[in-house]
Formats: C-alpha cells, sequence, structure tokens
C-alpha cells in the first residue's frame, strides 16, 4: 500500500531524511526504531503532510497514488493516520464536535450522509470499550488538560473512530507507564485487520512487547541503515544504538524486501 | 463606509462648536415635545445635563477614553430626526421574528428606544416583577425611581451620558422586589427601524432588590438600512445578595452605530455577570461599568466580539472596587477579519482601602489578515495593598499547529478554521452563567463565522 522510494527531505536546508527506501504491505506491522535526532518524526510528519520539511527527492505511493501531492485532510480521508507524539490542545471544541466533524467528513468522501446523533454517541461508545477510554474524555475539550497517557491513549480512540488502512505512531509511548502502554498496545491490537497496517515509530524496544512487528528498521542519520523481524530489537535493546552507529557501514545493503 | 470608523481625527476647534450647536439648537427644538411627554422626574434633570455636555461636547480622540474611536463623524451627520414615534411606526417592527425570541423569556420589544403604544406600558410578571416602560414606571412607583434613576452615573464625566440624560424619554424598567427569584429570564428586544437616518436614545433602569435574582438578555437589531446612532444608557442597581446576569447580542447592520453605556452597582455579597456578545455592527462602543460597592460583592464581565469589512468595535470595561473582600474577573475575546479594527480597554480601579481584592483581567484576540487592527489597553489603578491582581492581552494568528491536527483527521482546512474560532469564542460563551443561552449562544457565533448572520432569515436588511 505505501511505497518510499529514495525519499530526501531538509529543513532550512539541512538535509534530515537521505534518501529512505520502505515499503509497507497490508496486514503488516514495521517498527521504525533509531536515536533521537535520526529524522524518525521528519519521516512521519512528511508521510501525513505537515509541510515544515521539503522534500527534495524521491517518491512516496501509497495504494499507486502520489502521495506528496495529496493534501493532510485528503491522506486522512484515503486511511492514513497520524497519531502524534506531542497531541495539540484546542480549548473550546469539544471531543464529540470535533470527532463528529472528521468522521462525517470521511463518509462524506466514501459517499456516504453524515451519522444520525444517536448513531454517533453508539459508535463513540463502541470505540470507548474497544480502547478502554475513559468515558468521561470524550466529554471535554480536544486534550484539554489531558495527561501525557491520556493524550496518547486519545490518539488510539480517534484511530479506532477512523478506522485507517495506514496507521503511524509517532512515539506514541513515550511519556506512558506500563498500564496506559498497554492500553495503547492493546487498541493497536485490536484494531489490525488483514487489510491494514500500522507503523509504530519508537525509541525503546519497550512498546514492542506489546505489539510485535513484523518487521524492524533502524533509522540513523536519515537513512535507513538496518532492518529485519522483530528480533532487531530485541538487539538493539541489548547494544544500544552505539552498535548500529559503528556498523553503518557493514549493514545498509544487508536486508532486501522480503527478507524478515 | 470609511467615514463610519476611527478614521481622519478632527480636532478643529472651529468643528467642535459648530457640533456642540447643533445639539444645542437640536436640544431647544425637541425640548418641549420631551417635555410633554416625560414626567417631570426625568424633565427636572435635562436642562442641567445639556449644559454638562455642552461644556466638554462630543467626546475626541484626544479623551484617552475614546482614543481608537472616533465618534465625530457619527454625530456631525445630519439625522432626520430625534426620534418621537406615531402609531405607524410599530408595524414593522411588530412582523419582527429574533433569532433569540423562541428563548422561553418573559420579552419586551423597543423601537428606536420607545416603548410601542400598541403593549401594555407596564406588566406585572407572577412573582411580583414589574417590567414596562421606564416613563411610565415614574407615574407607577417614583419612590424607587427617585432613589435610583441618575445614581449611578452621577461621578461620571463622560459627555454622552449627560447627552443621554438630556434628551432620553423613554426605556425599559425592571423591578424584582426582594427575595423574588426569576428563573425564566427577561428578554429587551432593541429594534431600530425607520426610513429616516435617526438619531436614538433610551434609558434604561433595573433595580433588583435584597435576594433577588434576574437574568436580563438584551437583543440590539436594525431592521431597515439607513443610517442608525443609538446612544443608550442603563443603570442596574443590584441589591445585597442579589444575582443579576445580564446578556446583550448586537447583531445590527453595516450603517449602524451603536453606543451603550452600562453602569452596574453592587451591594454586598451580590453577584454580577455582564456579558457583550457583539456579533455584527458598523460600530460599536460599549462602555460598562462595575461598581463594587458593598463587601464581598463579585463581578464576571464577559465580552466576544466577532468583526469583518470596517467594522469597528470598541469595548471600555470600567471595574470599580470601592470596598475590601471583592473579585472581579474580565474576559474579552474577539475575532477582526478583513479591515475590521476593536478596541479593548480594562480598567481595574482598586480604592485605597478595598483591601483583600482581587481582580483579573484577560483580552484574546485572533486577526485573521494583515489589515485588521487591535488596540489592546490595561489600565490598573491600585491604592490598596493587599491585592490579588493579574491582567493579560494577546493578540495573535490561529494556531497552525491546532489547524494541522485537525486536517490531519480528514477535516478540511475551511472546517478546521471554523472550530477552531468557535473554540475560541466559546470560552466567552461558556462561562454565561444561565445554561438555555449558553447553547443559543454558541448556535448565534457559529452562524455569524458560517457568515449566516449577515443573511439572517429575520432581517430585512440586506447587509453586503
Amino acid at each position: 500500500m505505501l511505497k518510499i522510494t529514495n525519499l530526501k527531505a531538509s529543513i532550512e536546508g539541512r538535509e534530515i531524511l537521505k534518501g529512505i527506501n520502505l515499503e509497507v504491505k497490508e496486514g503488516e506491522i514495521h517498527a521504525i526504531m533509531g536515536p533521537n535526532g535520526s529524522g524518525k518524526s521528519t519521516l512521519a510528519a512528511i508521510l501525513a503532510g505537515r509541510d515544515f520539511a521539503d522534500v527534495t527527492e524521491g517518491t512516496v505511493t501509497y495504494y499507486g497514488r502520489d502521495l506528496l501531492t495529496m493534501a493532510p485532510e485528503e491522506r486522512s480521508r484515503e486511511g492514513i493516520f497520524l497519531g502524534f507524539q506531542y497531541p495539540i490542545e484546542i480549548p473550546g471544541v469539544s471531543m464529540v464536535n470535533f470527532l463528529k466533524t472528521a468522521v462525517n467528513e470521511h463518509r462524506k468522501h466514501k459517499g456516504l450522509g453524515p451519522l444520525s446523533a444517536s448513531d454517533f454517541l453508539k459508535m463513540m461508545r463502541e470505540k470507548k470499550e474497544l480502547v478502554e477510554i475513559d468515558s468521561k474524555l470524550a466529554n471535554r475539550s480536544v486534550n484539554e488538560g489531558f495527561s501525557g497517557g491520556e493524550k496518547k491513549k486519545n490518539e488510539i480512540f480517534q484511530m479506532a473512530m477512523l478506522e485507517p488502512r495506514l496507521a503511524i505512531l509517532d512515539e506514541t509511548d513515550s511519556g506512558l507507564d506500563i498500564d496506559a502502554l498497554k492500553i495503547v498496545a492493546n487498541g493497536v491490537n485490536r484494531l489490525r485487520k488483514p487489510d491494514n497496517a500500522t507503523i509504530v515509530i519508537t525509541h525503546y524496544q519497550r512498546l514492542l512487547d506489546y505489539i510485535i512487528p513484523d518487521y524492524v528498521h533502524v533509522l540513523y542519520d536519515g537513512k535507513i541503515v538496518r532492518s529485519a523481524g522483530k528480533e532487531l530489537a530485541l538487539e538493539l535493546e541489548k547494544k544500544g544504538y552505539e552498535w548500529i552507529k559503528t556498523g553503518e557501514e557493514n549493514s545498509v545493503q544487508t536486508w532486501k524486501p522480503g527478507m524478515s | 463606509m470609511d467615514k463610519n470608523r476611527g478614521g481622519k481625527q478632527c480636532t478643529d476647534m472651529e468643528t467642535r462648536n459648530e457640533l456642540t450647536e447643533k445639539f444645542s439648537r437640536l436640544f431647544s427644538h425637541t425640548l418641549p415635545g420631551i417635555r410633554a411627554s416625560s414626567f417631570e422626574l426625568f424633565n427636572s434633570e435635562r436642562e442641567k445635563a445639556m449644559g454638562k455636555f455642552l461644556e466638554s461636547g462630543i467626546p475626541t480622540r484626544k479623551n484617552e477614553a475614546y482614543k481608537y474611536t472616533n465618534l465625530e463623524p457619527l454625530f456631525r451627520h445630519d439625522y432626520d430626526s430625534f426620534f418621537i414615534p406615531g402609531p405607524d411606526d410599530f408595524a414593522k417592527a411588530e412582523r419582527f421574528k429574533c433569532d433569540v425570541a423562541d428563548l422561553d423569556s418573559h420579552g419586551v420589544i423597543l423601537i428606536n428606544g420607545f416603548y410601542p403604544t400598541i403593549s401594555d406600558k407596564i406588566r406585572e410578571i407572577p412573582g411580583g416583577i414589574w417590567i414596562g416602560s421606564l416613563n411610565e414606571a415614574a407615574g407607577k412607583f417614583p419612590s424607587i425611581i427617585e432613589k435610583h434613576f441618575g445614581k449611578y452615573i452621577k461621578a461620571e464625566s463622560d459627555s454622552l451620558i449627560y447627552l443621554n440624560t438630556a434628551l432620553a424619554s423613554d426605556g425599559v424598567f425592571i423591578y424584582v422586589p426582594d427575595g423574588v427569584r426569576l428563573k425564566k429570564p427577561v428578554q429587551i428586544i432593541n429594534l431600530v427601524e425607520s426610513d429616516k437616518d435617526i438619531f436614538n436614545q433610551h434609558r434604561n433602569l433595573i433595580v433588583a432588590g435584597e435576594n433577588s435574582e434576574i437574568s436580563l438578555i438584551v437583543c440590539d437589531h436594525t431592521l431597515s438600512p439607513n443610517r442608525f446612532l443609538t446612544n443608550g444608557v442603563t443603570e442596574a442597581y443590584v441589591g445585597k445578595n442579589a444575582v443579576f446576569n445580564l446578556i446583550r447580542v448586537q447583531n445590527e447592520h453595516n450603517n449602524s452605530s451603536k453606543i451603550t453605556n452600562t453602569f452596574i452597582y453592587q451591594e454586598s455579597n451580590s453577584h454580577v455577570s455582564s456579558n457583550n456578545i457583539t456579533l455584527h455592527g458598523g460600530l460599536v462602543r460599549n462602555s460598562t461599568k462595575h461598581i463594587l460597592a458593598g463587601e464581598g460583592a463579585g463581578c464576571l464581565s464577559l465580552g466576544l466580539y466577532l468583526s469583518d469589512k470596517f467594522q469597528h468595535v470598541d469595548n471600555f470595561v470600567n471595574v470599580e472596587h470601592q470596598v475590601p473582600e471583592c473579585n472581579s474577573n474580565q474576559l474579552f475575546k474577539g475575532i477582526l477579519d478583513d479591515m475590521s479594527t476593536a478596541v479593548f480597554n480594562g480598567r481595574i480601579y482598586v480604592a485605597k482601602d478595598a483591601q483583600r481584592t482581587s481582580a483579573y483581567q484577560r483580552n484574546s484576540t485572533i486577526i485573521l489578515t494583515p489589515d485588521a487592527k487591535m488596540n489592546s489597553k490595561p489600565q490598573l489603578e491600585i491604592f490598596a495593598d493587599d491585592v490579588k491582581c493579574t491582567h493579560g492581552a494577546t493578540v495573535g494568528q490561529l494556531d497552525e499547529e491546532a489547524m494541522f491536527y485537525l486536517q490531519s483527521r480528514g477535516i478540511s482546512r475551511s472546517q478546521a478554521r471554523l472550530l477552531l474560532m468557535f473554540g475560541f469564542a466559546h470560552e466567552v460563551i461558556r462561562n454565561i452563567p444561565v445554561e438555555p443561552l449558553r447553547q443559543r449562544m454558541d448556535d448565534l457565533v457559529m452562524q455569524r463565522l458560517r457568515g449566516e448572520l449577515s443573511r439572517c432569515a429575520s432581517c430585512m436588511v440586506k447587509c453586503s
């Protein structure tokens, strides 16, 4: 569904992504790991359509379409979901109003009419249960006054409401205690279907104890320097990123799509 | 339209004199008519008030309180008449249906500042509350009027208040006796309608006794496209332990200028909330004074201004802490589009002995274009030493981070803008203490932000 080919991007003239290649197929979970400053969040932002980085080279296709020319809202309606590392607080905008607008825009895109108020509330109830979200959160303004954990759970709740085909979770585990981490991971696992895919971006291996990836990629200095199966995450946890940095020269060409 | 707002300043003495002369003549011409239709109680004040007005004339921008609002062009315009209504003048107003009208309220209509001859001049509603024409009330309740009329504006130097005292001959009177708590709000619908350009004045008096409670909604509307200028004064007395909620909703056309002067005098442990919701209007100047005169009194002064094109909205808030242990909170927010301009001047005065005062003030404005302009000015005069006081002002654009967050969920940019503006405005609306009104105000604000109010179905004026 997603194919990234030789993607290069810079911010204010400084090259952040230096040629990313990645292919994600339906049903797969990919983990992208890497030290701080390696370009993980920039990659997530580019995929979601945040325009602070300039793409200088390469292509990204999504179901064969050029993703980079699509507006952020169009990407969302076509099934891409970004779970924010730092979800934004929007005082005065209720969760109900926000999600009703979003869900109905998605429905309109599919040629469906808006949901009735009762159907919408029923949907919210079901999804809240699915991802174990405190029902009071849904009565408040978007993320306003939420704790770090509540904000992350709220991202998963939104993901459940919008049922994306490709979810990109940017450091969703950062700042979570173990209980919140489990809730977030359970949510992701329950939303998994044979025809959707997830990219989990994380700094630590911890989340991958609960969300089992099919592939693990290590991003370092704007490039994927190593890709393998889930065992790579454990190896990273043991050896740290220093191992990748020193082994960089050898590891670039060790992986090809299809290997695991 | 440009002449309708703070444009070229006119300080020319000759023009000043000419303007003052004009009002002097207007006064002598209209005084006999006004006198004939008003009670002596009001008439006895007129000449003195006119004298005070003529001393300083129309406030200019040299006056600190009018620094960013130029009134002279409004007053220089030749209005066809100082309006005294006949029975035919109320026909159109009868057909008027307010956007808030299906709200469950006790309603009264004022047309060009006058009580229509077709309704009861004054009526008692269950619970013993009296609502009606101020002029009529002067005959029916002379002792109440005498005790309160003109008492809360005494310390004022603003000449427009004197002009109102000199010329106003009617308005709304509301009397809530001690201990009466009215749950259903009272609604005043202020209509301006004429096929001539008119200048009108009205005077309201609200007296809320001890332990009483009342919520009052005031809706300002224009029904014909002529050029209008309104200079209204409202005095409110709020007794011990009483609760008074005032919600003013302004929705007038771009050729209309509205000046409101509101004085709220509070006895001990009373609580007041004042909400100025300016949805539409050519030039709007709301001056609101809260006089905290009894210990333990509290007030919440709220305002929301949404403007576009060449509109100009000026909110002048003046909170006076005269005694200890009072608290006040000012929150004014606005969204300015196109070339519109707005002013916020928030004064907090704490008298020498008003210890243990809490006074807060915040003003936030979103500016949607490079041409819109906001002037925000805090004015703190604190003479006591045990005081908690904060103030803050921000002017900015819509938050791009929040825009992207909404877009990333499939919401279009235009919808996202609307949601963010609504959320910003809702912070004021959600503080309105009367539950059924909050939802109504949210709806009206949403309509305004969508640009629907200027094509309001009930309005005969097609605003451009």
